[in-house]
């Protein structure tokens, strides 16, 4: 069961403020949901590494060039908030 | 020329030898796309500039100048891709107002061949959903009957190239969000082998997992596209370095020889009456052609539903954390304070821009991924995931490509399974799998039910055999009994 107290910690973690209502909603979804998950813990895995990419990737190293692709008006013209070419950002502690 | 039933192939020759100009081409679609998208809502915006591109081609002919294998082809692209200059929202709040100053490489390449990019497409929010129904734009409906879901979370451009808003589109697919879309409205929709098309500029859901393809009319359209999107990317370090068959040009309808595997798994669960029958007429199709039908067995499929949405969950909990309201997307408004926790920043921003789904999603695969449930989680979910892999291998010695259904059943009626997120993940009990093990697969539509919804056949093939899965492909499409048949809306 995932109590209120691991839900909190969940959402501070995850930077992501929930309403009490999703908290609620949140932790009965998310326990059926690992119940359910957990058959995996069924299976042997012993010795067997776990799988990150699912083909083989060719190792490709690019020259270690500097390139400029994009202007700074074009990096921040999708700014919230800024100045000039400067992401802008309320005061913060 | 008939704009409706046109190949890629026949627009763009008739294009290039000046029969119809690309821009009377683009002018059909926009007008056509126009009028009925209200109806199914699979269009969120319409390119602006896609006529006076589209006179660029024909330029380009009067000069003539070479314009590639899509000249003239008006392409819908699903939110998921940033294309330069046009909003690209993924369908969250959270990049409502974003405009990418570059394309996908996918993308890229469809421009580069000639293809006009029409406008962008409806899909679940951040491509998490099974039935396009999580989506800052709204809802889609299913052409076939406006009261079902046209699939998710590529129900946008599934629904568009069913009703014909547009020649071809673009879809992404992390756990079946191409061929379960294309199976509920009747188009062709391939998911290639990972690594296969480029990564690059499409909003990152879950990495080890999302491919891109074309979803688009028929298995001929299927292969050119995806001639055109797919091959190495020094942008995307995941793609592959191994050439590019010329897929299109080798398609061949014989399958006399071909051993064609039915999953033992797939025919054990609770299908659909008419689901279990077009299976089984198009196994009695490929038998008669002279395919042989072996059984074929990956046990650990039982378990895809679960392995998938642990490591998808994880990734995506990971993938977003970017959006962090500083340097793009949605902020959240802070008045009048004079200093606020960074932590309520982000807390505050995040929370108000993504939608349930999404946030169900991080919730979980941040609880997989934090202390203490790492190993049991997302180690566990990757270790599983190498077996299936082996599995796939060993059923693949004895057949070339599997054959199974897409889903369970057939589209759904809006409404009727949000209430039980679990339930809705189910549904993903045959797509996920593929996705896991890095295989190309695809639905072909091959029948109706009784209610006159499509119905596809899955295909799967091992890793780089996509020729093998477009020619069995090709083969159940010329047997189809939907073939020609159009949706209501038409």
């Amino acid at each position: 069961m995932i109590d209120k107290k691991t839900i909190e910690n969940v959402a501070k973690l995850a930077r992501l403020k929930i309403s009490e209502s999703e908290a609620q909603e949140f932790s009965q979804q998310l326990a059926k949901a690992l119940e359910h998950f957990a058959k995996i813990s069924q299976i042997n895995t012993e010795g067997v590494e776990a799988l990150v990419t699912p083909t083989e990737i060719e190792a490709y190293w690019r020259e270690d060039v500097v390139e400029q692709n994009y202007s700074a008006e074009e990096m921040t013209a999708n700014a919230p908030e800024k100045s000039g070419h400067l992401f802008k950002v309320p005061p913060v502690v | 020329m008939d704009l409706l039933k046109a190949s890629f192939s026949d627009i763009a020759e008739a294009v290039t030898s000046k029969a119809i100009s690309a821009k009377e081409v683009s002018s059909f679609f926009l007008k056509r796309a126009q009028s009925l998208n209200p109806r199914i809502n699979a269009i969120t915006s319409f390119n602006d500039h896609a006529l006076a591109e589209a006179e660029k081609i024909d330029e380009k002919i009067a000069k003539k100048e070479s314009v590639g294998p899509l000249a003239g082809v008006p392409f819908g692209i699903k939110e998921m891709f940033c294309t330069k200059g046009l909003k690209t929202t993924a369908a969250s709040k959270m990049l409502a107002n974003f405009v990418p100053p570059y394309d996908a490489t996918a993308v890229e390449r469809l421009k580069n061949a000639g293809a006009i990019v029409l406008g962008k497409l409806n899909q679940d929010e951040f491509a998490m959903g099974s039935s396009n129904e999580n989506s800052l734009h709204g809802v889609v409906r299913n052409p076939w009957d406006v009261t079902c879901v046209p699939g998710g979370s590529s129900g946008g451009s599934a629904a568009a190239q069913a009703s014909r808003l547009m020649a071809g589109t673009l879809g992404t697919d992390t756990g079946g969000s191409i061929r379960q879309p294309a199976h509920f409205c009747g188009v062709v929709g391939v998911k290639p082998t990972y690594g296969r098309v480029s990564r690059f500029g499409i909003i990152a859901y879950a990495s080890s997992l999302d491919q891109a393809g074309p979803i688009v009319s028929s298995v001929k359209d299927a292969a050119l596209s995806l001639e055109v999107i797919s091959g190495f990317d020094k942008n995307d370090g995941t793609t592959s370095q191994k050439a590019v068959p010329a897929w299109s040009k080798q398609l061949n309808e014989n399958v006399k020889g071909l051993k064609v595997g039915l999953l033992k798994q797939c025919m054990s669960g609770a299908l659909n009456a008419d689901v279990q029958k077009a299976v089984d007429n198009s196994l009695d199709i490929l038998k008669k052609s002279g395919a042989e039908i072996v059984e074929v067995s990956v046990p650990l499929i039982e378990y895809a539903v679960p392995v998938y949405y642990l490591i998808a969950a994880s990734e995506a909990s990971s993938n977003l954390a970017r959006y962090d309201g500083v340097k793009y997307g949605y902020r959240a408004e802070f008045k009048n304070l004079s200093a606020i926790p960074l932590e309520d920043f982000y807390g505050e921003t995040r929370g108000q821009g993504f939608g349930a789904e999404v946030k169900r999603r991080i919730m979980l695969g941040t609880y997989c991924l934090s202390s203490g449930y790492y190993d049991a989680y997302y180690t566990k979910a990757g270790q599983v995931r190498r077996l299936m892999v082996q599995q796939y291998q060993e059923a693949f010695k004895s057949c070339d490509v599997i054959l199974s259904p897409v889903t369970t059943s057939t589209a759904f009626k809006i409404g009727e399974r949000i209430s039980d997120p679990l339930a809705m993940y189910l549904n993903d009990i045959f797509t996920t799998s593929t996705n896991l093990a890095g295989l190309p697969g695809m639905s072909v539509p091959f029948s109706l039910s009784a209610e006159g919804l499509p119905i596809g056949i899955q295909l799967t093939a091992n890793h780089f055999d996509e020729q093998r899965m477009l020619n069995v492909g090709l083969a159940l499409e010329n047997a189809s009994s939907v073939r020609g048949k159009n949706p209501n809306v038409f």
